[in-house]
């Protein structure tokens, strides 16, 4: 046990504070981490010096324009503390950049590693997921949108459901049926997919947050070229399961979870009721202790995690548990700031009397979409239990 | 930046497992504590031989000079044994004391017994952290008048370490000495030995370190403490984590292991899902005890608090997924269920240490 960077990094991270010292002023205004959708014009500009400076697509090869340098973790968390701390934007981000870029790399022909990495990572182009549909949710693999071929092309058609951003992308990454007979998981390729193709249509699907954040998207013989399959025909689930794993890590994050513990406690402090502060009342307290004992368990979790990756070891079951309680914290943080506001915690839509712009309301249930989406709550159980403590699954039903 | 245990931490657990899976399975637990709670029939010897009682008494004491995150992993492994023996107040809260506040002359006439386990200490810390009707100990006249309530290994010990005015001073007596009266007291758990301490005029041996000076060591001996209690609890939370997931692959309903059923598997996975980020929680605080001193005592407080929460429900849910079964004596699954249990009751309840925490971090008066 050794929490300390060492001096090569302690070099690292005052270059980054320099760097946040003498630029951070040209990042667009707004949240920090990363943005998602259509990116502004300062947002461009701003990735652009990221990138350069090796704050972005850091371990990107130049040649598919990024900053081509080193894969090192550790100078990634600096990064992002760094950022963190400041309140400045980390560029672009979304599932182009963090899962896209990543597969490609790993699985796309040269063609489209030179056509498509460099305009995603500089936020020119956006993209949306499409793997889930109607009938393939948790059962991912049932995917039935069909991509039939026609000479050189596929002809798609079907459904996809959830899919975030698809009425601001002008790509979708995504699972298609192409081998009818080839069974189940074996029957899937990954395409790529011109969204203004003819034969597509997004239609916004509002949740109960009251925003669109998802899209059904329809196809009707949309022709894309074969050659926008990455990988091999019918290697399609095994592609798009290598960047599972990522997202579901990228849904829990840690950094996330001690920022809102911190805003949760100075909302705590600010709001009173009847003379008395939401802090000073025993029971809300306590809950609140609760929640920041669980806190600090993910935060070093995340890092005895993050010294598994460095070493190259597999941290084991211990590494499957982080989407699912991750998720369900989350959830809680926000569901506490309702209570401690209380009448006025159900205050949205930008009431009167409203606090910090509805954000716990909106992030109360936007997190429980975060514990259904990216594999649920209760298909996570079913990995633990089946990759982590080695029980069988359940025996398929008789037909 | 490392955030794992080193090669020796690992070796550590597996020797100390291996060896009580050998030498004193729950079987063996089973008939020791039958006699009295907390006799260990020699096991605690044979774990001082194999340097126990020493990890946190400095190699010239006699120890190896290790330090809290070592400790903890041993509380882990006797917990995954649920080993009798006076771990907790004579390898953790004596040392911890006694290098906190002791003299040189003090650390060199104890500590090498304390490592050798030539000699057992008994801690009165309850009153530390409450105080019931009626107990409670006071100095009148060089000698100590009152009632200590659950003395951590307070049965078959040697020494008692009192502290007095609030933990102001910390005295230490000779547990069979005049005007000390030690009677036994019955937890759930027999694995360990507490008792209450009648003092009636008990005259005080000697002070550790200066009287009215000793705050700061009783703290830190509260923060040990409570470490190694969270790693007693992590460690016997694992074990039955452990015989749930054996036990769901062997027993069979439905024509079916009951391993196979979603029910089964997701309280599994459920137990695994608090354990795991509980124990980078553990390994953290116990780290933080030594390396990273302004947050010791908040680390502690929530170290204690959270497996506190976690343990009593996996060891619960441990016990359901062995069905009627895990519910009889025989089985012995409720001798973990039990050791969580009690570390739960001891030196603050759950909610007691959040309240600390939050006054430690100024969000309340």
């Amino acid at each position: 046990m050794d929490l300390s960077y060492g001096s090569e990094y302690a070099a690292f991270r005052e270059q980054v504070r320099a760097f946040l010292r003498e630029q951070g002023g040209r990042a667009p205004k707004g949240p920090a981490g990363v943005a998602t959708g259509k990116a502004s014009q300062a947002l461009l500009e701003w990735q652009k010096l990221l990138i350069e400076h090796g704050y972005a697509a850091r371990s990107i090869p130049k040649a598919y324009g990024g900053h081509g340098g080193d894969a090192d973790i550790l100078k990634r968390v600096i990064i992002d503390e760094e950022f963190n701390a400041a309140g400045v934007s980390r560029g672009v981000g979304g599932q182009g950049p963090e899962m896209l870029v990543p597969t490609l790399l790993e699985h796309g022909s040269e063609a489209q590693k030179q056509r498509w990495i460099g305009p995603t990572i500089r936020g020119e182009v956006v993209w949306c997921q499409g793997y889930s549909e109607p009938g393939a949710g948790s059962d991912l693999a049932n995917v039935q949108t069909r991509a039939v071929e026609d000479g050189s092309d596929f002809l798609i058609s079907g459904q996809k459901i959830w899919t975030t951003t698809a009425h601001l992308s002008q790509m979708m990454f995504g699972l298609f049926r192409t081998e009818p007979g080839a069974g189940k998981h074996g029957g899937l390729s990954y395409l790529l997919i011109p969204m203004d193709t003819p034969g597509i249509e997004v239609r916004p699907l509002a949740t109960m947050t009251g925003e669109a954040e998802f899209n059904e998207v329809f196809f009707d013989r949309a022709r894309v070229p074969q050659a926008n399959a990455v990988g091999r025909r019918g290697e399609g689930w095994k592609i798009a399961n290598t960047t599972l794993f990522h997202e579901r890590n990228m849904l829990a994050s840690t950094a996330v979870l001690d920022g809102g513990l911190r805003s949760l406690v100075k909302l705590m402090q600010r709001e009173s009721s009847s003379g008395v502060r939401a802090i000073e009342s025993p029971v809300l307290c306590d809950r609140l202790l609760r929640l920041e004992g669980r806190v600090l368990a993910m935060k070093y979790h995340g890092m005895r995690m993050l010294t598994a990756r460095l070493a190259g070891k597999s941290p084991g079951v211990a590494a499957l548990v982080t989407k699912l309680a991750g998720c369900e914290l989350s959830h809680q943080l926000n569901g506490l700031a309702l209570d401690a506001m209380g009448e006025l915690g159900a205050l949205y839509e930008g009431s009167p009397h409203e606090r910090d712009h509805g954000r716990w309301q909106s992030q109360y249930m936007f997190t429980l979409g975060l514990i259904i989406g990216g594999g649920t709550a209760q298909i996570q159980k079913n990995i633990i239990s089946e990759r982590g403590l080695g029980l069988p699954r359940e025996p398929k039903p008789q037909a | 930046m490392d955030f794992s245990l080193s090669e020796e931490q690992d070796l550590l657990a597996a020797s100390l497992r291996r060896f009580l899976a050998a030498e004193c399975p729950v079987t063996r637990v089973r008939e020791l504590v039958a006699e009295r709670p907390g006799h260990d029939g020699g096991t605690w010897k044979s774990l001082c031989e194999l340097g126990v009682a020493g990890l946190l008494v400095p190699e010239e004491h006699g120890g190896s000079g290790l330090g809290m995150l070592d400790a903890a992993v041993a509380a882990e492994s006797l917990a995954w044994g649920v080993a009798p023996g006076p771990f907790l107040g004579s390898a953790v809260m004596a040392p911890i004391a006694l290098r906190a506040a002791g003299s040189a002359e003090q650390q060199a006439r104890w500590l090498p017994r304390l490592a050798t386990g030539q000699c057992r200490f008994a801690v009165a810390a309850n009153e530390l952290v409450s105080r019931r009707d009626g107990a409670g100990v006071a100095l009148r006249d060089g000698c100590l008048h009152g009632l200590a309530l659950m003395v951590i290994d307070g049965i078959d010990a040697d020494h008692l370490l009192v502290p007095v005015d609030e933990g102001r001073s910390l005295a230490r007596i000779d547990a069979r000495g005049a005007g000390v009266t030690s009677t036994p007291l019955r937890t759930i758990d027999r694995t360990r030995g507490f008792a209450e301490v009648r003092l009636d005029g008990a005259p005080v041996d000697e002070w550790i370190g200066e009287p009215g000076g000793a705050s700061a060591a009783c703290n830190r001996m509260l923060d040990a403490a409570r470490v190694a209690l969270a790693a007693d609890t992590l460690g016997a939370s694992e074990r039955a984590l452990e015989l749930a997931v054996a036990y769901s692959l062997e027993r069979r309903q439905f024509n079916r292991v009951i391993g196979s059923f979603q029910a089964v598997k997701h309280l599994c996975a459920e137990m695994v899902a608090e354990l795991e980020p509980a124990r980078s929680l553990v390994w953290y605080a116990a780290h933080a005890f030594d390396a990273v001193p302004e947050e010791a005592s908040r680390m502690a407080l929530h170290a204690k608090a959270h497996l506190s929460e976690i343990g009593p429900f996996i060891v619960r849910t441990a016990t359901e997924v062995h069905g009627g079964i895990g519910f009889t004596d025989e089985q012995n699954l409720h001798y973990w269920f039990k050791r969580v249990g009690v570390n739960r009751q001891l030196l603050g309840s759950p909610e007691a240490l959040r309240e600390q925490a939050a006054r430690l971090q100024g969000w309340i008066a």
